[in-house]
């Protein structure tokens, strides 16, 4: 008989990071199906350039870079998806097409690839394009379905661009937020479907609920004090989108969970500082990229006592 | 490669082997503020450089007679008077980059490339040297700068001294002139001149 040494671990699971990502992949579609279906063909068109030059760029850079090519992880299927989720509709194909670019080989292959990203890659990438293109980034269009048949478009204007629910929010029935009936991109409006994601991936263990409900009820209270309407704050703008699929990267997340409870508050309370009395009416995005970069700071002021003191339960 | 010694290869060594940009990496902070366009490169480049020369020369000639104990202070003083001569010929000449490059012409004072070749280089060696040592320096300086300079002004407005490149449908990448697209780009091409030399490197240890 023989028997054979190695090291721990010792029993395998069968997860592997191609399974997480495909189930993170399955909680997008009911997102994605929303935005085709809401925002019509040019929606699946620009999903379409930023999935397949996300995939691109990661593979031509391990390539020449002479590294493994992980392509088959499916990361790069999801920074891309994520991406184009966050990027009006009506964006010019050059645009996913850049922000992938930017997203795989700037923020994650140059800094070590999958898991070594300082902040999440589809997030920045959004901020590039954000303070590179503002005209193209900060146009909120109206879905295609709302203004009635795709194919009836009054003449001269195939889509049109009206305030964000941020700024108006009396324009919108809570109906209509929950629905996706209102302007923003192409992710961020069907909020029923990001519902049903966060579900499946609560279900199936992607994700703990600490993060999105803590971020989301930080923001529920902070407009509470300041007497705003509860619901349809936490219905506007990208926040569920934002809690649910992008301050959720394990990456760039505190390791423990009291870690992740300042996360979330932090975020929730640069998302209310922001929307109150920032330039942008939407601070989704810079609140998950701050805490992305306070992430190490916030893991070394929970790091319990290694030595000497008992376990305490995480 | 040139000996160190010539006036060449001092020359040829602060353009390429010590480039103060991209092998020293000295004098970053202009380097960011001064590149949102090849000319404003350009113009802080040459600015230096006749700072580096100057004070080089002068430094060098007075190099016996400096006190040890307050050589950084009479450094300081020679540099200060060669950027204020600069500061006023830039105004009274080319006032449309005194604009531009603002309160960086006077904080080429505090330029540490041009301490740190004062201190390395002019304190030691003679007029002839220092004055070579000066002119390599100052010219990469400025070669760095102008190829930063270019690459973020192609990409943040679309031309290249002024002149546009594309046509009037592109849509210019603001965050390559502001500072974040400053930090990304000379991280990029610093990267990139490292990788070169490391190949170059390498291939002269197989070949030994």
């Amino acid at each position: 008989m023989s028997l054979r040494l190695s090291t721990g671990p010792h029993l395998l699971h069968k997860e592997s990071t191609q399974t997480l990502m495909l189930d993170v992949i399955i909680a997008l579609v009911p997102t994605t199906a929303a935005g085709i279906y809401l925002f019509g063909s040019k929606a699946a068109w620009v999903l379409a350039v930023a999935v397949v030059s996300a995939v691109l760029c990661e593979y031509l850079f391990q390539k020449l870079s002479k590294r493994p090519v992980r392509v088959m992880d499916l990361s790069a299927v999801v920074t891309g998806l994520i991406l184009g989720l966050n990027l009006p509709a009506e964006a010019p194909l050059w645009l996913p097409a850049i922000g992938s670019a930017i997203a795989v080989i700037l923020v994650k292959e140059l800094f070590g690839g999958i898991g070594h990203n300082f902040m999440n890659p589809a997030l920045l990438a959004r901020g590039i394009l954000l303070a590179s293109w503002p005209a193209r980034m900060s146009v909120y269009f109206m879905p295609v379905r709302v203004l009635g048949s795709t194919s009836v478009v009054p003449a001269g204007a195939d889509a049109v661009s009206a305030a964000t629910a941020l700024i108006r929010p009396q324009g919108y029935e809570v109906y209509d937020l929950l629905m996706g009936n209102i302007p923003g991109t192409i992710g961020e409006v069907c909020k029923i479907a990001i519902l049903i994601g966060f579900l499946y991936m609560l279900f199936v263990g992607t994700i703990k609920w600490h993060i999105p409900v803590i971020f989301v009820g930080t923001v529920a209270l902070f407009t509470w004090l300041i007497g705003g309407d509860l619901l349809k704050a936490v219905l506007s703008g990208g926040l569920l989108f934002g809690a649910v699929f992008m301050a959720t990267d394990y990456v760039i997340n505190p390791m423990l969970r009291i870690g992740q409870v300042i996360f979330a508050v932090g975020c929730g309370v640069l998302v209310s500082v922001i929307r109150m009395s920032g330039s942008y009416p939407e601070g989704v995005t810079y609140a998950i990229l701050l805490m992305n970069i306070l992430t190490p700071l916030i893991d070394r002021l929970t790091s319990r006592r290694v030595y000497g003191t008992v376990k305490q339960h995480a | 490669m040139p000996k160190k010694t010539t006036f060449r290869g001092v020359f040829i060594n602060g353009i390429l082997n010590e480039n103060p940009i991209f092998r020293l990496v000295l004098g970053v902070c202009p380097t960011l503020a001064a590149t949102t366009s090849a000319t404003n490169g350009l113009g802080m480049g040459l600015a230096a450089t006749f700072v580096l020369l100057g004070s080089n020369i002068v430094i060098s000639l007075l190099r016996n007679l400096i006190p040890d104990k307050v050589r950084i202070p009479a450094f300081i003083v020679v540099i200060s008077t060669f950027v204020t001569i600069v500061q006023m010929l830039i105004q009274a000449f080319v006032p449309a980059l005194y604009e531009a490059l603002g309160l960086f012409i006077p904080l080429i004072v505090v330029n540490c490339i041009i301490l740190a070749r004062a201190e390395a280089f002019a304190a030691k060696n003679t007029v002839f040297h220092s004055a070579a040592d000066g002119l390599g320096m100052g010219l990469g300086f400025t070669a760095a700068l102008i190829l930063i300079g270019s690459i973020r002004e192609l990409i943040g407005s679309g031309s290249i001294f002024g002149n546009a490149v594309f046509g009037a449908t592109f849509e210019p990448m603001l965050l390559a002139v502001m500072a974040p697209g400053g930090f990304i780009l000379f991280g990029l091409i610093l990267g990139i001149i490292n990788s070169i030399v490391n190949r170059i490197g390498s291939r002269k240890g197989a070949q030994a």
